[in-house]
């Protein structure tokens, strides 16, 4: 499996913080399609174009493989400071 | 001995003056440059207060890593990076950046990049809550160009 996580803004869009994904995704694209073929509001959330993401905290992009037991996580640019 | 970097994300307040003792301790640092912000009330309406929020475990990385970058550019002693989250009401302290070492001009250029990277690399988000509501502050296209400088 998969831990998925989601952060700040897209974490309400989507009404949850984390969910288990089933493994099989190449990478994180791919992955992404699979989450937006859920329909809304997985679609609708995820298709913003600024989304960043991490691949087992660190940043990555989205040609990054996934394997099972990663922690994928998809947030917001970030704000801090 | 005391540990080079110093690295926390935490609800509580900080004192500067707790964390400018711990760099006194390396004779051979005579520079010794702090940053430190506030929230501010920019918002058109009122601030009632703001809520940071962060990625356990990742946000302590980043940062981490974000100093080992500093590190490898100028020569440093002692850095403390402490970043808060939770509920914070207008004026309280958000972030501090120290940063030690033999030259003043590696301890600036040191913690402005600390700074500039922990605002666009580091995972925490802003959320503001003005006598209007509530929304998620927007990342800004000056903080990105701020990285590049680097």
């Amino acid at each position: 499996m998969i831990n998925v996580i989601f952060f700040a803004s897209l974490r309400e869009a989507l009404g949850t913080a984390a969910i288990q994904w089933p493994a099989g995704a190449v990478d994180i694209h791919t992955l992404t399609g699979q989450l937006c073929a859920q329909g809304e509001p997985w679609a609708s959330a995820l298709a913003r174009h600024d989304l960043l993401c991490a691949r087992n905290q660190q940043l990555c992009d989205r040609t990054e493989s996934v394997q099972d037991g990663d922690e994928i996580a998809f947030f917001p640019p970030v704000t801090g400071g | 001995m005391t540990p080079l970097t110093r690295i926390a994300v935490q609800n509580e307040d900080f004192s500067l003056a707790d964390e400018y003792e711990r760099l006194q301790n390396q004779a051979e640092c005579g520079a010794i440059v702090s940053f430190s912000g506030r929230v501010r009330d920019l918002a058109t309406t009122p601030l009632l207060h703001m809520t940071l929020e962060h990625y356990p475990g990742m946000t302590e990385k980043a940062l981490a890593d974000i100093v080992q970058q500093a590190r490898t550019r100028w020569p440093l002693g002692m850095i403390t990076v402490i970043h808060r989250v939770g509920k914070l009401a207008v004026n309280e302290q958000i972030v501090l950046v120290l940063v030690s070492s033999a030259h003043r001009q590696a301890a600036f250029n040191a913690c402005e990049f600390i700074m500039d990277f922990l605002k666009s690399r580091a995972p925490f988000w802003k959320k503001e809550t003005t006598t209007e509501g509530t929304h998620w502050v927007e990342a800004k296209a000056s903080d990105e160009a701020a990285v590049k400088r680097w």
